[in-house]
């Protein structure tokens, strides 16, 4: 693969759920911006719109954007279908992935890979590819011929996201809360898988997390704090530091930047 | 519904699941209105007169492909064996009983141990209908007799197309083993009525499939009745039905002897206009039935608007001394977070579709040990939904040929 840099732009970001109440505007106006070989850390409380941020770049139905923009290498994200952006080159592991009964891991990644690459692999090297990375994952070759994410520990199923991610190679990975439900075993392992990808330069990785545990395994250049639906505060790896002694109160209470009343908890 | 009556009542004073006259005479069960329990779902009139017993006007060829050792015969009306494990519950298998003038009957002896399937090809003679017209009557009834620990698998594999109406009589005898297999592959012009009858010995076994694909109606009623305890019946079934079909399957599990097992698996999907499929799951537990365990589960995928699933589990419990008892049914459509699951990988929305249905399926068809009975039902699946238009853009090629790697 040639090494050309992409880049993510988001612009002036608004997004907007439908409530029982009406439509409910959850990102305010985001800004940022993901380079190939970046490594960038969103952080933030409950509620501040960090996993909205992911699912938006991803092209959840449930998320509508009413204002600003998305694209990679200047192309317009938000016309495209979530599979067309895969394929594009987004990923998005989730927090929560979900069932899919008497569909085995093994067809699912190969139909994938399959979609993303344009081709069919060839099948004795990608059955090379897959086991390789599946052990450096150390995830037993049993687990290929499971259902997807069925009955999965939660420690299996992140573990089957970086999985995917590493498969895949994705120019931008979006990482939502990824570390979240693992013991510090699983964390180790799955930091590493991140770390593998990352150590490539090829992927441009936007980790979103709420705890910076996992920032101890991963280092990003960038750190951005979230808060009400917007970025407000940005800086380097110190940043997080600064995080971990104090926490979010600062941006949540103080009437800081960008907090307005109301904005509270949205999950 | 449930219900459970320990008071020692007669069962047609309390039950939940009704009690059908049972006659070889067809005169003896009323011709129904429609009203009743039993038929109210299923649309009359395009029984095409089925339950008044018309001449057979058409035929359905009955083939059988038997490995050495393995009896088949052609028994005549008279024939005692007839009726052993089966007397008729309704005015078409009545009629269907009365009609065939005898029966084939298989017979694979005790001990025996089979590993290659016995299967009849049930082919409907009549051409295929053209518009408006009916394919021709035919009547059958079979009979396929396990001896005492036997092991083997029978395979009905019904296609063309007829107005039928076909009893089958399965008698598994004493510690024997049956996987069997109804495939109904008809052409759409089909009708099929059918009573299939399981009589399960003593510690013996049952594996069942009912795969119903094709036709234009078909109206199945599989029963379970043991003949002693440790007995253990696995119902599994598998339907798609499409526009303009009705699929109606009405399975009767009654537990008598004490320490028999039942399994009821029935996962069916339904597209298009006025596709309607019918489950009803009726389990007794009779007062000697201790130790019984049982569980019956329907799970409806509805792929599109104008399709209607009904599903209908009654379980009437006349004993509380049991291992287990319940049931479970769901009727949903895509689940759109699995959809989004799989978009969100580069799988095209068609293509995500095909992938969730093949997988709901797979559950089922993958406990069928007889592989190329197993590809020709899925390929079946996977043709059927490849005919589904995609809402969303078309699906690329790329990727399509991984579907049931």
């Amino acid at each position: 693969m040639t090494a050309a840099v992409s880049t993510l732009e988001i612009r002036n970001l608004h997004v907007s759920v439908e409530t029982e109440e009406g439509p409910r505007e959850i990102l305010r106006g985001v800004d940022l911006t993901v380079r190939t070989g970046e490594t960038h850390a969103i952080m933030g409380p409950n509620g501040s719109g960090k996993s909205t941020l992911s699912y938006s770049i991803a092209g959840h139905p449930k998320y509508t954007v009413t204002d600003g923009s998305i694209t990679l290498d200047g192309e317009d994200v938000l016309a495209l279908g979530v599979d067309a952006r895969a394929r594009a080159g987004i990923f998005l592991a989730m927090q929560y992935p979900v069932e899919i009964p008497g569909v085995s891991v093994s067809n699912f990644l190969r139909s994938s890979a399959t979609a993303v690459r344009g081709e069919a692999p060839k099948l004795r090297t990608w059955v090379k590819e897959v086991k390789a990375s599946m052990e450096a994952l150390e995830m037993d070759p049993s687990f290929a011929e499971r259902g997807v994410n069925e009955g999965f520990s939660g420690g299996e199923k992140k573990r089957h996201e970086i999985l995917q991610m590493a498969l895949l190679k994705p120019k931008i990975a979006v990482l939502d809360e990824t570390d979240s439900g693992l013991d510090v075993d699983a964390l180790r392992i799955v930091s590493g898988g991140i770390e593998a990808v990352r150590a490539k330069g090829e992927t441009g990785i936007l980790l979103i997390t709420h705890y910076t545990r996992i920032l101890r395994y991963i280092k990003p250049e960038f750190v951005h704090v979230m808060a009400a639906g917007r970025i407000v505060d940005e800086g380097g790896p110190e940043l997080a530091a600064v995080l971990e002694d104090s926490g979010y109160d600062r941006y949540v209470k103080g009437g800081g930047a960008a907090a307005p009343a109301g904005a509270g908890a949205v999950s | 519904m449930v219900v459970i009556d320990a008071t020692g009542r007669p069962p047609m004073a309390s039950g939940a699941v009704p009690r059908p006259v049972r006659s070889r005479n067809p005169l003896d069960h009323d011709v129904p209105t429609g009203r009743e329990e039993a038929w109210r779902f299923t649309p009359l009139r395009r029984l095409r007169g089925l339950l008044t017993g018309p001449d057979a006007d058409g035929k359905v060829s009955v083939t059988v492909s038997a490995p050495a050792g393995i009896a088949v015969e052609q028994l005549d009306a008279a024939d005692p064996r007839i009726g052993r494990s089966y007397t008729p519950a309704d005015r078409v298998a009545a009629f269907a009983l009365a009609r065939a003038g005898g029966a084939t009957a298989i017979t694979i002896p005790a001990e025996a141990a089979t590993a290659e399937p016995v299967v009849v090809h049930l082919h409907g003679e009549s051409p295929r209908a053209a518009a408006g017209t009916a394919a021709g009557v035919a009547y059958g009834h079979l009979l396929v007799e396990i001896g005492p620990f036997a092991s083997a698998t029978v395979v009905l594999d019904h296609t063309g197309s007829a107005t039928y109406a076909g009893n089958v009589e399965v008698h598994v005898g004493h510690g024997a083993s049956l996987t069997f297999v109804s495939l109904q592959d008809w052409d759409a012009g089909a009708v099929h009525v059918g009573a299939h009858a399981y009589s399960i010995g003593r510690d013996a076994k049952l594996r069942s499939f009912t795969v119903t694909l094709g036709g234009d109606l078909v109206r199945l009623s599989p029963t379970v009745d043991y003949r002693g305890p440790g007995g253990d019946a696995e119902l599994n079934g598998v339907f798609f039905t499409d526009a303009g079909q009705h699929q109606e399957h009405r399975l009767l599990v009654t537990h008598t002897p004490r320490s028999c097992r039942s399994r009821v698996t029935y996962k069916g999907a339904l597209r298009g206009d006025g596709a309607h499929s019918v489950w009803i799951g009726d389990v007794v537990i009779n007062a000697d039935a201790v130790d019984t365990d049982t569980y019956e589960l329907n799970r409806n995928l509805v792929l599109t608007d104008g399709a209607r699933a009904d599903s209908v589990p009654n379980l009437e419990i006349l004993t509380g001394e049991v291992v287990g008892a319940g049931h479970a049914s769901a009727t949903g459509r895509f689940d759109d977070e699995a959809l989004f699951y799989l978009q969100s990988r580069g799988i095209p929305p068609a293509e995500a579709r095909r992938l969730v249905v093949h997988g709901f399926f797979a559950e089922v068809i993958d406990r069928i040990e007889v592989a190329d009975l197993r590809d020709r039902i899925m390929a079946s699946v996977a043709a059927r939904l490849g005919e589904t238009p995609a809402e969303d853009e078309p699906a690329t090629p790329a990727g399509a040929e991984t579907v049931g790697a």
